[in-house]
């Protein structure tokens, strides 16, 4: 009992990681594209946990709000959509990707063994400093990831809107293309 | 056994020189001033094109093609095709006889869109082919179906199992088709047991999303062969099958079959029966337009105006109640008049129902007419131009909403119609907006007419004292020889209709409601073929859903009102 | 520490109780709503005015065999399973959030009640709810993946799409309400509340906020998939969407969560549009007095939009999809921004 409420904190975090790491498997093995994505959201949920492990409730929050509740469901809209259940692609166990995933395996492998032989991701542990007082607004992480991000990181932030507006633009432009060349031009308008 | 297949007919008919080859064998005009031709089938679809075509005729409309047996005669079996130039009213029966063996005709599919159920129909029944139609398939029977059931051979008891393996799936149904992105479209079944059918109604669809890309309706789920059964029994005893055409509006197909038995006898039934014809014919009209409307807007969502109709049509049941005893099948009308007089205070419960039903009428105008959602579901959904309206054989309501101001009651007054005041709504937009727009009007306008038909309702006898149709009164029976001898010989031997054909139609709640009746002179029917306004209204369906979404489907079948009573038969 | 726990105990009793057994009066009231509307009687046979109605239904449901359609196996079998389950939990959990009364600082068992809200030091408030709720849309899309039907798939498609759509509108229009009131803890938007402008206009968002009280109210009808938003079910298109093969418990557990919804959205607006347990020139008394006073008045202005939901449902006719896409997209999202821009602008005059 006594070591359960001392280490709490760990025990959750391994618990949730194990979960995490289960559904990301679960999304390469399932042979049914509706329960990969299922599995993906698991693991989305799992994350979220972790980060209010982490005390970043704002951003547990938006995880789930935005990942599980908004882009999951489009995945799967689109999945349910489309019917892909019949179009199972033939197994191939180690196909021309595969040495690349490996060496990308790797190389990620390598440079979390060197953090951590490093003692760099040990130094992370506890509540993040910029977190704890910013401004001198310890309010709630909210307000704080607000002070940082438009104070602080207001460029980057808007240049990185910027750049998704862009992406979102470009794939529109892309679906309508290829829609008003299939379907003809009326059926875009329904 | 002979039947003349036609009447009276002329050596010198004035159309005569329309048709210049031999094609055309007799030519002639009915007692109802019909013209009759009977033709050769190796010139039918060219005189069925001058028909259409040629100035002197402008058949735009074909209104029924059916087929009738004469098992006696070399050329064993009549296809008799009816046909209509809306405009002058005038009516044209073209009758094509063709042999057993080589029982074969060219499709009119061509000529009229309408021709494509009906030919089906024809196939289903008589075994008639029709080369060129593009999918000539049994129709009212099933696909595991042997025989055809209205040759007068064909033994009624026998039963045929559909087995699942036998049910109709259109040839583009059945394999999985993936467009060039490698999407699969699905196949959907609307039907025949969904909640918006409001009956048995079946509805294949192709869709890309809920996109339609194809459709194809069966029908014939509650096929009973009405018209075979009636061939045994006697003229009066079909009235309780016409209540079971379209069962939302009975008394008008009782009225409508016994008008028709009528004109061929040369009778009419007396002014105080006729005027309650009119007040229960247009009560029932209101009745069904409600009941359209109603289940329309269900499937829309609105519930609450289903509530508000069905009140109206409970009170007018009440009333059909007090008159006939029978609420949905009332059997009230007579061949002669009505089974009996209307109660003592029936003025006094429809001046009630005058009152009574403006309000909810109203009450739904507020609600719906104007409701931003409701005319977004509608508006411009289910469109069909007038020219292909009428291609397709449409009549009634939809028809008007196309545009086309053709109603029976205004162009072929019956029954007295010409007497009372009242205006044809007709919309322009033929859309499912102007469908519920002109039966609401509709609805008021019946109303104008029961107001009209209340005020001078006549007194006097309810049936006919023409003892050869009607039986005379009781008392008399029992003291009088004369009585009693056709007491007699009408339960025994039934009424002799004269020999002959003829066609009479009516205006029912969904449009023309046509019967063809054949008589032998015997005392009971030797055709009678329905022509149901819903057959030619349900047949452009399945076309007119191309290109649209499934919730529009649901909102063009429901402005449709497809009874299936009426539909199978 | 057991004081502290005991608390939150009898909160979490109280408040999941009260929410399921406002259910079937809400059902109650539904049906016999619907009867007025509708010119007719509706239940009242069981009971005083039929008020005993919903326990007959509920028992029949719990005797009727709980069926699982042909070809729902594996893991879709489970997932058949457990999605009415979702439905539930999402819709109870929700309201652990959702302060309902005022606490002028009363204690239970020597403990400090914190607020009649479950969890009072949750700081993310409306965030919370958001991001729970959000999960609700799983229910509906495995119930209609899960069905092995046609209709069933096609209301979950439908259900994803639309819930997404307007969970945008949703929470935009209600950055105006945390803009002005500067908190996401929904107890300090009804602070925010309380009071007058001109002795007059009670200080309720509704009155500056028009436009983000409309598209949130319009969306929370969406959200809980009601008429005229309830394509995901559309009886006379899909059958009934995606709860078609469901029967007994499992499909009541869908039914339930319907109107557990109803409750929190009906809530939620009240909290953050109509000045939740204040009412204008009203001081609420001291002590447990005041608490059950301003619960009352909370539960009055709650009643009001649940009978709000009741009346539009049996008013108006159903969109089409595309047209309810439209109007999410193109109508409602703009909306909420022009509110959000509008409440940002009144904010920064007032600084200036």
């Amino acid at each position: 009992m006594a070591f359960l409420v001392a280490h709490f904190t760990q025990i959750v975090f391994y618990v949730l990681a194990l979960l995490a790491v289960l559904g990301g498997i679960g999304v390469v093995t399932f042979k049914n594209p509706v329960h990969s994505a299922l599995s993906l959201l698991g693991t989305f949920l799992m994350v979220a946990g972790l980060f209010v492990l982490r005390h970043a409730e704002f951003l547990a929050a938006v995880q789930v709000l935005v990942y599980a509740g908004g882009i999951m469901v489009l995945f799967l809209f689109v999945i349910m959509l489309v019917n892909v259940k019949k179009l199972q692609p033939e197994a191939v166990f180690l196909s021309a990707q595969a040495p690349m995933a490996v060496l990308a395996g790797v190389l990620v492998g390598a440079l979390v063994a060197f953090g951590l032989l490093a003692g760099k991701l040990a130094a992370a542990g506890g509540v993040p400093a910029a977190l704890q007082t910013v401004d001198g607004k310890v309010l709630g992480n909210t307000e704080a990831v607000g002070w940082l991000l438009y104070r602080q990181y207001l460029v980057p932030f808007e240049v990185v809107s910027v750049v998704l507006l862009v992406a979102m633009v470009g794939a529109i432009v892309f679906g309508l293309k290829s829609a008003s060349l299939d379907r003809g031009e009326g059926r875009a308008e329904r | 056994m002979t039947v003349s297949s036609t009447q009276s007919l002329t050596e010198r008919h004035p159309l005569a020189d329309a048709f210049p080859g031999d094609g055309v064998e007799t030519i002639g005009n009915d007692a109802d001033g019909h013209t009759v031709l009977a033709v050769d089938r190796s010139h039918l679809l060219e005189i069925l094109r001058q028909l259409r075509d040629d100035d002197r005729f402008r058949c735009d409309f074909l209104s029924d093609i059916c087929g009738v047996d004469y098992p006696d005669r070399q050329q064993r079996f009549d296809v008799v095709y009816h046909l209509a130039n809306l405009d002058s009213g005038e009516r044209y029966r073209v009758k094509v006889a063709v042999d057993e063996d080589d029982a074969v005709l060219p499709s009119a599919y061509g000529v009229w869109k309408a021709a494509d159920w009906f030919e089906r129909e024809v196939w289903d029944m008589f075994g008639v082919r029709f080369e060129g139609h593009p999918n000539l398939k049994r129709i009212l029977t099933h696909e595991a179906f042997h025989g055809h059931p209205l040759r007068k051979d064909y033994d009624p008891g026998q039963r045929w199992l559909l087995t699942e393996k036998d049910i109709m799936t259109p040839e583009w149904a059945r394999e999985e088709q993936l467009d060039d992105q490698h999407m699969e479209s699905q196949v959907l079944n609307l039907g025949p047991s969904h909640p918006a059918t409001h009956g048995t109604l079946r509805t294949v669809l192709r869709l890309e999303g809920e996109n339609i890309v194809k459709a194809e309706s069966e029908i014939g789920y509650l096929h009973r062969c009405f018209e075979k059964m009636s061939e045994t029994h006697g003229w009066q005893q079909v009235i309780p099958y016409t209540d079971r055409l379209n069962y939302c509006s009975s008394m008008i197909n009782g009225v409508g079959y016994a008008l028709a038995v009528e004109n061929m006898l040369g009778i009419e039934a007396p002014p105080r029966a006729q005027v309650v014809r009119v007040i229960l014919s247009e009560l029932s009209r209101i009745m069904d337009h409600a009941v359209c409307l109603g289940a329309n807007l269900v499937d829309l969502g609105a519930l609450t105006n289903f509530w508000y109709f069905f009140q109206i049509r409970e009170e007018i049941y009440g009333l059909l109640e007090s008159c006939a005893g029978g609420r949905l099948t009332v059997s009230y009308a007579r061949i002669g008049g009505l089974a009996h007089d209307v109660p003592a205070d029936f003025e006094e419960q429809v001046r009630r129902l005058l009152d009574y039903i403006p309000p909810f009428v109203a009450d739904v105008d507020k609600l719906i007419t104007r409701n931003r959602i409701f005319r977004d579901r509608t508006e411009g959904i289910g469109v069909l131009s007038p020219e292909e309206a009428v291609a397709w054989g449409w009549t009634g309501p939809c028809l008007r909403a196309c545009g086309v101001p053709y109603d029976v009651r205004k162009a072929h007054p019956y029954m007295g119609y010409e007497q009372y005041e009242f205006d044809v709504p007709v919309a322009t937009t033929g859309d499912t907006y102007a469908r519920y727009l002109v039966r609401m009007e509709e609805i008021r306008q019946s109303l104008r007419i029961i107001r009209q038909a209340i005020d001078n309702l006549p007194g006097g006898p309810v049936i006919t004292d023409d003892h050869h149709v009607a039986l005379p009164p009781k008392e008399k029976v029992y003291t009088e020889m004369e009585s009693l001898i056709w007491h007699f010989k009408l339960i025994f031997e039934g009424i002799k209709v004269p020999p002959g054909d003829a066609y009479h139609f009516t205006e029912g709640a969904n449009g023309e409601l046509g019967y063809y009746i054949v008589s032998d002179g015997s005392g009971t029917p030797y055709r009678i073929k329905v022509r149901p306004p819903c057959f030619a209204l349900y047949q452009a369906y399945p076309h007119i859903l191309e290109g649209l979404l499934v919730p529009d489907a649901i909102a063009i079948l429901g402005s449709l009102n497809i009874i299936a009573g009426e539909l199978d038969r | 520490m057991w004081a502290e726990i005991l608390v939150i105990v009898i909160k979490v009793v109280v408040v999941s109780s009260v929410l399921l057994t406002l259910v079937p009066i809400m059902v109650w009231v539904e049906r016999r709503g619907a009867a007025m509307i509708q010119d007719r009687l509706g239940p009242n046979r069981v009971g005083p005015f039929g008020l005993l109605q919903p326990i007959v239904d509920a028992v029949k449901l719990i005797t009727k065999e709980d069926l699982t359609p042909s070809g729902v196996k594996g893991v879709d079998r489970l997932l058949y399973l457990l999605a009415p389950s979702i439905a539930l939990v999402v819709a109870i959990s929700v309201f652990i959030a959702v302060p309902f009364g005022f606490d002028p600082g009363l204690k239970l068992f020597g403990h400090a009640i914190d607020g009649f809200i479950v969890a009072p030091n949750l700081n993310l408030g409306i965030l919370y709810i958001f991001a729970i709720a959000s999960l609700g849309v799983y229910s509906v899309v495995l119930a209609g993946w899960a069905s092995n039907n046609k209709y069933s798939l096609m209301g979950g498609i439908r259900a994803s799409a639309q819930m997404v759509s307007y969970e945008l509108a949703m929470t935009i229009s209600v950055v105006g309400v945390l803009m002005v009131s500067g908190s996401f803890g929904l107890q300090d938007v009804v602070l925010h509340q309380s009071g007058t402008w001109f002795g007059f206009i009670p200080r309720w968002n509704v009155f500056p906020q028009i436009i983000g009280a409309i598209t949130f109210i319009v969306a929370a009808f969406a959200e809980t998939n009601r008429l005229p938003f309830d394509l995901v079910e559309a009886e006379a298109e899909l059958v009934v969407g995606y709860h078609t093969e469901y029967s007994s418990m499992r499909f009541a557990a869908f039914f339930m969560s319907e109107y557990v919804n109803m409750v929190t959205a009906s809530s939620l607006i009240v909290i953050l549009f109509f000045g939740g347990w204040t009412l204008p020139g009203f001081a609420t008394p001291a002590g447990w007095l005041g608490a059950l006073v301003s619960i009352g008045i909370f539960a009055v202005k709650v009643a009001f939009f649940l009978w709000f939901f009741v009346w539009v449902r049996w008013t108006l006719p159903r969109f089409r999809f595309d047209q309810l896409m439209a109007l999410g997209w193109k109508t409602m999202i703009p909306l909420a921004v022009l509110n959000f821009l509008l409440v940002g602008a009144g904010m920064a005059l007032r600084n200036l």
